[in-house]
């Protein structure tokens, strides 16, 4: 199989599993169609990691459809970051696709095919994005991701649900509309192409006003960021069954956002047009901010997923603040952030989830004693934690690290004060997450006596071994740091 | 040009825009259907006019071939002049169109009045309002 | 021979009207028509692949030389609006609704074929003819078809609109007229092209000046350009939804077209925009069309308003493209036009299949409509996206020229509007696919044995629907012929 045709399998894959769930959906045959979806994940996540080898022998797999519009094509085209995005959002595809089996249904959720249909088509369009060879490519299948997920979001189809809906599509189509395809106009208006291209394509003289304009743009408009103000369609889009929030808001749909980014800086700005611009400073000060906020806010949220979104929120700025360095540390971490972040954010999930399942709990504040009958799944939510937070031997302290790496290589006059909001930021996330373990380790449980052993009640099983492998990924990710510092070397 | 130029030599266009003004008002200010109508085809003639006009030559004739004659500019002979044709001859398509914008016209009032029972806009329109 | 096909274009329709009368059989008429309509498609289609690359087709009616005689003459863009025209035509009389409430009584249906047939042969005419005074009587043919057309909508009110169209499309007919006398004055020829030889517009020259001013204005009614738009709400939502289908789809373009052609052709593109600053007007009220229209659109309960409401906004985008005068601008909105007929013909076909079922389309008689008729309310779903300009679909494609010909002419801000005006798109859009989806339907208005639209009609509407997609990811056929018409434009050439 030529590595076109690789391409070609790992997006249609998707829309196949998206046609097996209508099938089975209509012939009523739930298991059948969960089985199907599983297996089909699996396929996908083979046929990206099939394309790895390649890319890490410095070879770029395309894929080229057809002319849209003259000199523009629908193309792909497999590099690091996007075989990382792709990796990412496949291989927890397949962790999401068996815990969705066991939430959905100990959940009771109604139009469980229509779910699990948009689901697997969210996924193509993440792959979509993935392998974008161009900016046209990448922005349709953004946007393509923006509406697919929709449905998702509005999926219990309350008032509550559908208010969310519309400041979901509301903030996405906003920015992506009047920022980002502005942007992607701009840049073919100065440089009369929208490939990506190793180096950049924008010329080396271009303005350094006209640089900051663009990459703000770029920033704001790539609204699955959540850079702040644009990020309240994050929390809102929490009222979806969580699954959704553990794949698509922690990990597909928001990553599309910081990857555009990533893409962007690297591919259309070049790292050395950037580097040490007014642009990148104003990018790694907003990054900065949203950070510090993100978690502030995250502090003071009861709502255990509404406390994980802000904290998503901020996590995701240190991307764009790897992104804003662009320098080759700065990628790498963003690179590396990307997964382990999701590694970490989707087991949170996973968690928060299964706490619902068993207890129908949504706040922190009810979650004390919790975790003596539900012991893997807070012990789960503790390594995933400590990853967050950048603890080692957890994947997250890598990002954390080669992070602080990029921000003294900067060359700002005052880079050093990057290096403490980092730690700032850490210290904060520590108060964001560690209560909720503590309350449910160590919080007498309400009304109970409090002492002795009680009795295991854990969400179904479904649910809770995906979230004990998504946690131990996070550990396992630590030990494949030198893999990835070696995939995103730029 | 001078004002008293203006009026002397284009009077006939002054007429021309008097005529359509006319029309035009009745079609805007007048309530009733039928006589929107009249305003409408006011405003068709005076553009029609304004055809004629134009195609007229001072001193012209009717474009018809005189025998030993020559039109403009001939020796000797007697010099005839000729109207142009052309617009007369378009203008006779625009009169057909004309009448049967009005025929259109007067038949939707028919219609209009057999809706609503009157050809008053006023009318209708409240009756609209009314019945959603 | 080849050349004879030229003038079979709006022969065979202008011919078949008066057939369709003698016919009477209402299903022998419909096939007739049908088949009249395809073979003028096929002309079309034959004839754009013969111009493209720089080909003109010209005839000579009766055999009399141009100057004397009326030419038709086929270039890329007459070609581009005639296979619009004629394939919008198709579409809307094969969109066949069988046994269901018709408008138009048995024994009459033959008329209204033989009327549709005379608005085609209209628009083809205009579109198609090297005569100013010929332009004038076949847009004459086809207003006094459509105002018909639009008066069978049923509700007394459909009357009412028809009225005040004939109203503002006579008063547009008749400016129309009085600017081509004044350019036959100032030339002593109707041959457009040697009017646009012979003319050499100044800004000190009044009668050129007050001709332009008239043409420019007579056509912007019948196109319904901004602030002169106020018959086509109301003609549109009240005409039978197919007649809103055809007309949305063809009737504003080949005014469009006419613009287009009157401006850059006989005026050419430096007096026009280079001395006089056109765009200095038009620029604005396309953008105020953008919102103002856009803005009403979002507070409309009728779904035919709202989309009615839209094409005013469309329209704007597409006098937006034609007031940049360059190159990439003028594509975008030549190729608008294409894109917009392709999803507002879907949508409107959307109309009446939903019309045809639920009896209204009313926002709240259509909540939850879209599980009864789940295709009817995805074409719905899709084209929408097309209006607010969703990637991978025409709207997106419009979108990009017009912006990239806003920047070039360096309006920044205007491009920024434009992207902001497809939000306002999107929340109207939104309302729509709200009240399909997501919302119950009123206790009164429970429908179990609703049911989805016959394939008669949903095949048309779906045709349409599909084509703003694949027309969103191939171009070659929509952008190549309209970049290859907005050059021809620019150099002046028809």
């Amino acid at each position: 199989m030529n590595s076109g045709t690789t391409i070609a399998v790992a997006l249609l894959l998707p829309v196949a599993a998206a046609v097996s769930c209508q099938v089975f959906g209509r012939l009523r045959h739930p298991n059948l169609r969960d089985l199907a979806t599983s297996l089909i994940g699996v396929g996908t996540f083979a046929a990206v990691w099939q394309l790895g080898d390649d890319v890490l022998r410095g070879g770029r797999p395309e894929l080229v459809l057809f002319e849209v519009l003259p000199g523009v094509e629908l193309a792909f085209q497999v590099e690091p970051l996007g075989l990382l995005y792709g990796l990412v959002a496949s291989g927890l595809w397949i962790a999401t696709s068996i815990y969705a089996v066991g939430y959905m249904r100990g959940h009771h959720e109604r139009n469980q095919t229509r779910f699990f249909t948009f689901f697997a088509l969210s996924i193509f369009a993440a792959i979509g994005i993935a392998f974008a060879r161009n900016l046209f490519t990448l922005f349709l299948f953004y946007e393509a991701l923006t509406l697919l997920t929709f449905p998702l979001v509005t999926h219990h189809g309350t008032d509550e649900a559908r208010r969310a809906g519309r400041v979901y599509l509301g903030i996405l189509l906003f920015t992506s509309i009047s920022f980002l395809l502005f942007a992607i106009l701009f840049t073919w208006r100065l440089t009369g192409t929208v490939e990506f291209a190793p180096g950049g394509i924008l010329a080396a003289d271009t303005s350094s006003g006209m640089v900051t304009v663009l990459l703000l743009l770029y920033a704001f408009g790539a609204g699955k960021a959540a850079l702040m103000p644009f990020h309240r369609w994050l929390p809102n889009a929490m009222v979806a069954p969580t699954p959704v929030s553990a794949l698509l808001h922690a990990v597909a749909v928001v990553k599309a956002g910081v990857f555009a980014i990533l893409k962007v800086v690297v591919y259309v700005f070049g790292l050395d047009l950037l580097r040490g611009s007014t642009g990148s400073l104003a990018l790694m000060t907003i990054a900065s901010f949203t950070m510090l906020m993100a978690a502030v806010v995250a502090i003071r949220q009861d709502n255990l997923k509404a406390r994980l979104a802000y904290s998503t929120i901020s996590q995701l700025a240190y991307i764009v603040l790897g992104a804003a360095m662009a320098t080759a540390t700065g990628i790498l971490a963003g690179g590396m952030q990307i997964a382990m972040h999701a590694a970490g954010k989707i087991t949170l999930f996973f968690c928060a989830g299964a706490i619902l399942v068993a207890t129908h709990r949504k706040k922190v504040s009810e979650l004390d004693g919790l975790g003596r009958t539900m012991p893997w799944t807070f012990a789960a939510f503790f390594v995933a934690s400590l990853s967050i937070i950048g603890i080692p031997p957890l994947g997250g302290s890598w990002a954390k690290w080669y992070l602080m790496v990029g921000a003294l290589e900067t060359g700002f006059a005052g880079q050093a004060a990057f290096l403490g909001v980092l730690m700032l930021s850490s210290l904060l996330a520590v108060f964001y997450l560690m209560p909720i373990v503590v309350r449910g380790f160590f919080a007498a449980p309400p009304g109970g006596d409090g002492g002795g052993p009680r009795k295991i009640s854990e969400a179904p099983l479904l649910c809770v071994l995906p979230l004990v492998l998504t946690a131990l990924l996070s550990l396992a990710l630590f030990f494949a740091a030198p893999d990835l510092v070696d995939l995103l070397r730029f | 040009m001078s004002l008293p130029e203006a009026f002397s030599g284009l009077w006939a266009y002054w007429l021309i825009i008097a005529l359509m003004m006319v029309g035009l008002y009745i079609v805007i200010a007048r309530d009733n259907l039928v006589k929107k109508v009249m305003g409408l085809n006011i405003f068709q003639a005076a553009a029609i006019l304004f055809y004629v006009t134009m195609a007229k030559v001072a001193g012209g004739t009717a474009p018809i071939v005189q025998e030993g004659a020559e039109h403009g500019g001939g020796h000797g002979t007697a010099e005839v002049v000729y109207s142009n044709p052309l617009p007369h001859v378009l203008m006779l398509t625009a009169i057909v169109v004309g009448v049967a914008t009005t025929a259109l016209a007067l038949a939707l009032a028919v219609r209009i009045h057999g809706e609503y029972g009157t050809v008053e806009e006023d009318e209708a329109v409240a009756w609209d309002m009314e019945h959603g | 021979m080849r050349d004879q096909i030229v003038v079979l274009a709006v022969v065979l329709p202008l011919l078949a009207a008066p057939a369709c009368v003698l016919l009477r059989h209402p299903r022998v008429t419909r096939l007739f028509s049908l088949g009249v309509v395809a073979a003028c498609f096929a002309i079309a289609v034959a004839l754009l692949v013969e111009v493209r690359g720089g080909n003109v087709i010209s005839y000579q009616l009766g055999g009399w030389p141009p100057p004397l005689g009326i030419e038709y003459r086929v270039s890329v863009i007459n070609a581009y609006l005639l296979v619009l025209v004629t394939a919008m035509a198709l579409v809307v009389l094969s969109f066949h609704s069988s046994g269901g409430p018709h408008r138009v009584p048995e024994r009459r249906r033959h008329l209204y074929y033989a009327v549709f047939l005379l608005c085609i042969s209209g628009l083809l005419g205009i579109t198609i003819t090297g005569d100013a005074f010929n332009i004038f009587v076949f847009l004459e043919i086809s207003s006094l078809s459509s105002y018909i057309l639009v008066s069978l909508g049923g509700h007394r009110r459909a009357v009412m609109s028809a009225f005040y169209y004939l109203v503002m499309g006579t008063i547009g007919g008749v400016f129309f007229m009085l600017g081509v006398g004044l350019l036959y004055q100032a030339t002593g020829t109707l041959n457009l092209r040697d009017i646009a030889a012979r003319l050499e517009p100044s800004l000190d020259d009044r009668s050129t000046l007050l001709a332009l001013a008239l043409l420019v204005v007579g056509i912007s009614i019948k196109l319904a350009v901004f602030p002169l738009h106020h018959w086509l709400p109301n003609a549109y939502s009240f005409a039978p939804p197919k007649v809103s289908a055809f007309l949305a789809a063809t009737a504003t373009k080949v005014s469009f077209y006419l613009l287009a052609m009157i401006l850059f052709t006989i005026f050419g593109a430096p007096f026009v925009f280079g001395e006089l600053q056109l765009h200095m007007v038009l620029m604005p009220l396309s953008i105020l069309a953008m919102f103002l229209a856009s803005g009403a659109a979002i507070f409309q309960t009728d779904l035919r308003r709202l989309l009615a409401y839209s094409s005013v906004a469309q329209i704007g985008y597409m006098t937006l493209g034609l007031s940049t005068a360059n190159a990439v601008g003028l594509a975008g909105g030549l190729v608008h036009l294409f894109n917009h007929a392709v999803m507002k013909g879907g949508l409107f076909l959307v109309v009446a299949c939903l019309l045809y079922r639920v009896g209204s389309v009313h926002l709240d008689a259509l909540a939850g409509v879209g599980r009864r008729m789940p295709l009817s309310s995805a074409a719905l779903v899709v084209g929408g996206l097309s209006l607010i300009g969703v990637p991978g679909t025409v709207g997106f494609v419009s979108k990009w020229y017009l912006v990239s010909g806003v920047l070039e002419r360096g309006w920044t801000a205007a491009a920024v509007l434009i992207l902001l005006s497809s939000l306002l798109a999107l929340v109207y859009v939104g309302r729509v696919v709200e009240a399909l989806y997501f919302r119950r339907p009123a206790a009164d208005h429970v429908r179990p044995d609703l049911r989805e639209a016959p394939l008669g009609m949903l095949a048309p509407t779906w045709i349409l629907i599909a084509a703003a997609v694949v027309f969103g990811l191939t171009t070659d056929w929509t952008y190549g012929v309209a970049a290859e018409a907005a050059e021809l434009l620019l150099q002046g050439g028809i």
